[in-house]
């Protein structure tokens, strides 16, 4: 397992509702993690800034409102803007299947619906990250 | 391109790596730190501290207005605790500060305190220091939320403000040894609320009695970060102290204390490492734990066996 894992969580969009972004954000934490919470109210270029600024591992969006087909694939494009490869890109909410599909398909990682278990996520976040950490020359 | 040439040219992305690794990576740490602190030095050091909720992150963002307006680029570390049983954090500073987050010139990193005691992170200080390298005029280091006796900060800044709210206690707990003692600027924040002047001018009396730098005796303000009221006047005061400091050799002075003490906490790291490496080498430690728990042998007798193993 990777140490000292650095989360982003934060919540998109214009709804006021982030009982379920503290839910996973104080799950990860139990998990050993760092999260960074950003709160509401997030522009996909304020969680890109905050996302490069921390260093973060993985970004988790918690998206309800529907708008998951714009945000997922503009915050994407950002990081790859700013040169970031090594990040996942994970998130929650309401997504139909073949969304998510599509959003694989540009390399946004799992996303997961309601009902998920918080274990799963961590498991998930855990293996992910230990794959994609990148070792830098100085 | 390498990591530091990329730092070097002003990359924020190799930046925030930078920061990472002098936070990981303590195999080289120091080869980085090498390159990293000759470059530093040129900033100046804000210290804000205070109790939990008193209002820290959204004083730091105001000063951070100030100090962009005035044409001065800021570099932020926030410190938030590390819990002890999981070693997870929640960092939730920047949910406050984020007033300049699309200017380029501000870079504000959170960081987990990893169970450090003092108020930061054992690489707070090395966090500043890549701040201070690329080139930040002012740095702006807030600790996790600290009681009487966690007062790291004054090694790591040339200014520290101690943030209190009418509600932090009576005139008898700002007595106690602390942090009255290492404030430059003393600001009672939520100046809203009722009993916010009363305290203030019962925390100006202490200040009276107590003992202080000559030509420097620590203001008490009153403000409201949240309402944005009274934070000019920090400001001020500020400044004010960064020419008092600039005057005189005293800013030398200080950093010549910060330097010694920043050696000293190297040499525990060392050691540490030296520790570190030593338990998974070897069962040392599990033996002589025994037998302090047995009483064959005080902590201190198995720390000094320790001590010289460790030197061989």
């Amino acid at each position: 397992m990777a140490e000292n894992i650095r989360v982003l969580v934060a919540k998109p969009g214009l709804d006021g509702h982030d009982r379920g972004a503290k839910v996973v954000a104080a799950a990860l934490r139990d998990a050993g993690m760092e999260v960074i919470y950003t709160g509401l109210r997030q522009t996909p270029e304020m969680i890109v800034e905050a996302a490069v600024q921390e260093d973060v591992d993985v970004v988790a969006l918690s998206i309800l409102s529907g708008a998951h087909m714009t945000i997922f694939p503009r915050v994407m494009e950002l990081l790859r803007e700013r040169g970031v490869h090594h990040m996942l890109l994970t998130g929650g909410g309401i997504i139909p299947k073949s969304d998510a599909d599509e959003l694989a398909g540009i390399g946004v990682g799992e996303l997961f619906g309601p009902g998920t278990s918080t274990r799963d996520i961590v498991t998930y976040i855990n293996e992910e990250v230990g794959r994609r950490r990148v070792a830098d020359e100085i | 391109m390498k990591l530091l040439d990329r730092f070097l040219a002003g990359d924020r992305t190799a930046l925030s790596r930078v920061i990472t690794l002098l936070e990981n990576d303590r195999d080289r740490r120091s080869a980085m730190l090498d390159v990293l602190y000759p470059r530093s030095g040129k900033a100046r050091r804000i210290g804000i501290t205070g109790p939990p909720g008193s209002g820290k992150s959204t004083l730091t963002d105001r000063l951070t207005a100030r100090l962009r307006k005035s044409g001065r680029t800021v570099g932020i570390i926030a410190v938030d605790p590390t819990s002890p049983f999981t070693g997870g954090a929640l960092l939730g500073d920047r949910l406050r500060m984020q007033g300049s987050w699309d200017d380029p010139q501000v870079f504000m990193r959170s960081q987990a305190d990893r169970s450090h005691t003092g108020g930061l992170s054992e690489a707070t200080p090395y966090a500043m220091t890549a701040l201070d390298a690329f080139g930040k005029d002012v740095i702006i280091v807030e600790t996790v939320g600290v009681g009487q006796s966690t007062l790291d900060v004054t090694d790591v800044s040339d200014t520290t403000v101690v943030l209190l709210t009418p509600e932090s206690g009576d005139s008898v707990q700002a007595m106690k040894a602390g942090m009255m003692e290492i404030a430059d600027v003393l600001v009672v924040n939520k100046s809203d609320r009722e009993g916010a002047d009363q305290f203030a001018s019962e925390l100006k009396m202490i200040v009276d009695m107590g003992r202080w730098e000559e030509g420097w005796k620590p203001p008490v303000l009153t403000a409201s970060a949240r309402d944005d009221t009274g934070i000019d006047d920090v400001y001020e005061r500020l400044d004010a102290h960064g020419d008092y400091l600039a005057d005189a050799g005293r800013l030398q002075t200080r950093r010549l204390r910060q330097g010694r003490s920043a050696i000293e906490k190297a040499l525990g790291e060392l050691w540490q490492g030296r520790l570190t490496v030593l338990q998974d080498a070897g069962d040392a430690m599990d033996r002589l734990s025994e037998r302090v728990a047995q009483r064959e042998l005080s902590p201190l007798a198995a720390a000094r066996e320790m001590m010289d193993k460790m030197a061989d």
